[in-house]
């Protein structure tokens, strides 16, 4: 696992599973898995903008973009090379 | 209003006084006026008065001509006058101008079939001393609450937990199956409690306690499932409805003490006060509790309703800090975990009633669940109508309509990920339970807390479910959905949160009696045959009361979408405002890793990240799943404290 994917799961585990990694993999789905709630959505994007200094427009907010940690890596890498 | 307590032991000839005493003495909040207490045979029964009918001669127990009846009661009977006549007629002496004394003759002349001629709210006990039964019997709402411990040979009943506590031998043992239903759907299902042992008589059910055993039945079900009277026309309904609303409003008003309102801002308890103060007391007094946190507050609402109907309103404000300093006492009175801190503006409310020397309020609860008001309801309907075209771009747009505040602007980002929330287990139309399956999915992630030998105890959500299931009343996948959903929330959130821990416990924690015009069972019973189309109209919630209310009450409160009751939570215990954060060391100490272990309830290691996460950040950000998992986390830690322990609130 890239050091991308390791530090959006540990902060998927931390942030949301308190800990308990349990089944989560890099392709699990945040939202079908209920391990983000409707509300809590704005905790990922606060972290993703804090920590990888890019800014999620509104018309990127959507599942193939944030809901899994494989789509947000691919998502932020591809931002983050746009940006470059 | 009141609080009783009793014993009845076959097996043995124990003095029951001085322990009846002590649980009296424990629900003294419920009836500051007088007590009163009768001991014969195997029977003892205790009274703790709130005077509000007859002020001189009310003092309970009460008892028929030969003294062989005697009854304890807490409640109102509102349809005395006319059950006392009938009695009168029937050859019956009275010696009291009590509601309380016609239970006595009805028992004598009906036994266990006089609950079909009373129209209240009561829990009350009458021992039968020539038969040597005990019955006890609970309002068909369960407005007024009633809790029993009862063992081979004795039974020991109380109006709530703590007088059953007093009680040494009675065991103290959380119910870990109770405390995850209450993680999934907000309330402990039908006769359960938290504890182990201790159970409640159900609502529109009585129970009898003899040298035969003890047996529990029904004398009356939620009426959801009727069918309709589709003849009626709409104008009919509101002719009909609006004539009823005014007889159960002016049956809730005798009393022998004033009787003030509760005004929230909306249309319910608007509707209920427009009618008191125009057709029976113009020198109305209303209540009404705002927030300081803007999020939650309806002030210019109730300030709307206040001047239009022209009462003398009293109001106050509920801080942060409030709810925080406040909470344990409020779970002294709730006596179960809850997911909420909502009860505590009530508390708050009821207070301020009491410091105005009223006793009694009314409110406009139960309109929502009557006449179909809640989002859960029109959520059930827009997801119906979004599974028959599931990959529709605009039929989830009606989604937004329903939630303003988690489509909120600053959540404006986000759509497309809560309609991919709203979209879950969309096409299973056909569980029986599928208005409320997202509201249990998302509230059972906070199970996640409980510690490995709680999970392995508990089993999962469909668990909880099929047990739910279990439950319907025959022919339940007949009715519409939006019965369907009706029923559930009534049967699951009514008594066991609404009426309980927001409503008699709030209430009665400061000598107040709530009474509700819209929980009149003729009004249930009525509304119940109301077509769909005339409850839920379109997306217009409550149809007919709106239609009822328009041009009686201001416009705005009739049109302004539904707000739904609600209070922070987080930031009420971790808030980077709060003022002398020393006080909230009752926090701090009942979620340390110590506490939380020698509990054992919950996971420490998880417990303490979700704490970490809520003190990083001061308590922004915080989800709803994760709120919930706080006020439920820290209240089952107090019940732990107070009541497994028997520590005080105050320490």
């Amino acid at each position: 696992m890239s050091d991308m994917k390791e530090k959006i799961r540990s902060f998927i585990v931390e942030n949301f599973l308190f800990g308990d990694a349990g089944e989560l993999k890099e392709d699990t789905s945040f939202l079908n898995d209920g391990i983000i709630d409707s509300t809590g959505i704005l905790e990922l994007v606060d972290y993703i903008e804090e920590n990888f200094g890019i800014k999620v427009e509104d018309d990127e907010l959507v599942p193939e973009n944030l809901d899994s940690i494989k789509n947000l890596e691919a998502y932020i890498t591809r931002k983050t090379q746009s940006a470059a | 209003m009141c609080g009783i307590a009793g014993i009845v032991n076959f097996n043995n000839p124990e003095n029951k006084t001085c322990l009846i005493t002590r649980m009296i003495d424990a629900i003294k909040h419920r009836g500051p006026d007088s007590t009163g207490i009768f001991e014969k045979g195997p029977a003892g029964l205790g009274h703790a008065r709130l005077s509000i009918i007859d002020l001189h001669t009310g003092d309970q127990p009460v008892y028929n001509e030969d003294h062989s009846i005697c009854v304890v009661f807490n409640g109102e009977i509102f349809n005395y006058p006319d059950l006392r006549r009938e009695l009168i007629n029937a050859g019956h002496r009275f010696y009291t101008e009590t509601d309380t004394e016609v239970l006595v003759h009805l028992y004598e002349d009906m036994g266990p079939g006089m609950f079909q001629k009373l129209n209240g709210q009561f829990a009350f006990a009458i021992w039968d001393s020539t038969k040597q039964k005990l019955l006890l019997g609970r309002d068909r709402v369960g407005i007024r609450p009633l809790f029993y411990h009862e063992t081979h040979g004795r039974i020991i009943f109380g109006s709530e937990i703590k007088a059953i506590f007093k009680d040494e031998s009675i065991p103290r043992k959380m119910d870990i199956h109770t405390l995850s239903d209450i993680f999934s759907c907000w309330s402990p299902l039908g006769s359960e409690t938290i504890f182990e042992d201790v159970h409640q008589v159900p609502p529109g059910h009585y129970a009898i306690f003899s040298v035969d055993g003890f047996t529990v039945a029904p004398f009356w079900q939620l009426s959801f499932g009727v069918p309709c009277d589709s003849y009626k026309s709409c104008e009919q309904w509101m002719e009909d409805m609006g004539a009823l609303l005014e007889d159960s409003t002016r049956i809730r008003l005798r009393a022998d003490v004033p009787v003030g309102a509760y005004l929230s801002g909306g249309i319910d308890s608007t509707y209920v006060s427009s009618l008191v103060r125009r057709k029976f007391n113009n020198h109305l007094n209303t209540f009404s509790v705002g927030f300081t946190d803007n999020r939650f507050d309806e002030t210019v609402f109730q300030k709307i309703a206040a001047e239009s109907i022209g009462t003398n309103h009293h109001s106050i404000h509920c801080s942060d800090n409030d709810i925080g300093e406040l909470f344990p006492e409020i779970i002294w009175h709730t006596e179960t975990p809850i997911l909420r801190t909502a009860p505590v503006p009530l508390f708050m409310l009821s207070r301020l009633v009491r410091e105005n020397n009223f006793k009694v309020v009314l409110t406009g609860e139960g309109a929502d669940e009557v006449f179909a008001g809640y989002n859960i309801f029109k959520e059930d309907k827009v997801r119906r109508f979004w599974a028959r075209n599931p990959s529709s771009r605009i039929r989830p747009k009606l989604v937004e309509r329903l939630y303003p505040y988690i489509f909120s602007q600053e959540n404006n980002k986000a759509r497309i990920f809560l309609e991919g929330f709203f979209k879950k287990n969309l096409e299973s139309t056909e569980l029986p339970y599928y208005s409320h399956l997202l509201r249990w999915q998302n509230t059972s992630k906070i199970r996640t807390f409980f510690s490995n030998d709680v999970i392995q105890n508990i089993g999962n959500l469909s668990d909880f479910t099929d047990k739910f299931m279990g439950t319907l009343p025959e022919g339940f996948m007949n009715w519409e959905p939006l019965s369907r959903a009706q029923y559930i929330e009534s049967t699951l959130f009514l008594s066991n949160y609404l009426l309980s821990s927001q409503g008699d416990r709030m209430a009665m924690g400061n000598s107040i009696e709530g009474r509700y015009p819209f929980l009149d069972y003729r009004v249930i019973e009525m509304a119940a045959k109301i077509p769909t189309e005339f409850r839920l109209n379109g997306l217009t919630e409550k149809f007919i009361l709106k239609k009822i209310a328009h041009g009686f009450i201001p416009a705005p409160l009739v049109e302004r979408p539904k707000q739904p009751y609600r209070a922070p939570i987080a930031s009420c215990f971790f808030g980077k405002d709060l003022p002398g954060k020393h006080q909230l060391d009752y926090v701090d100490d009942l979620l340390s890793e110590a506490s939380i272990k020698r509990n054992g309830y919950f996971n420490s290691k998880k417990v303490g990240s979700l704490l970490d996460k809520c003190k990083k950040n001061s308590a922004s950000l915080i989800s709803e799943t994760d709120n919930m998992a706080i006020a439920g986390i820290l209240s089952t830690q107090l019940v732990d404290h107070l009541f497994i322990r028997g520590n005080s609130f105050k320490e």
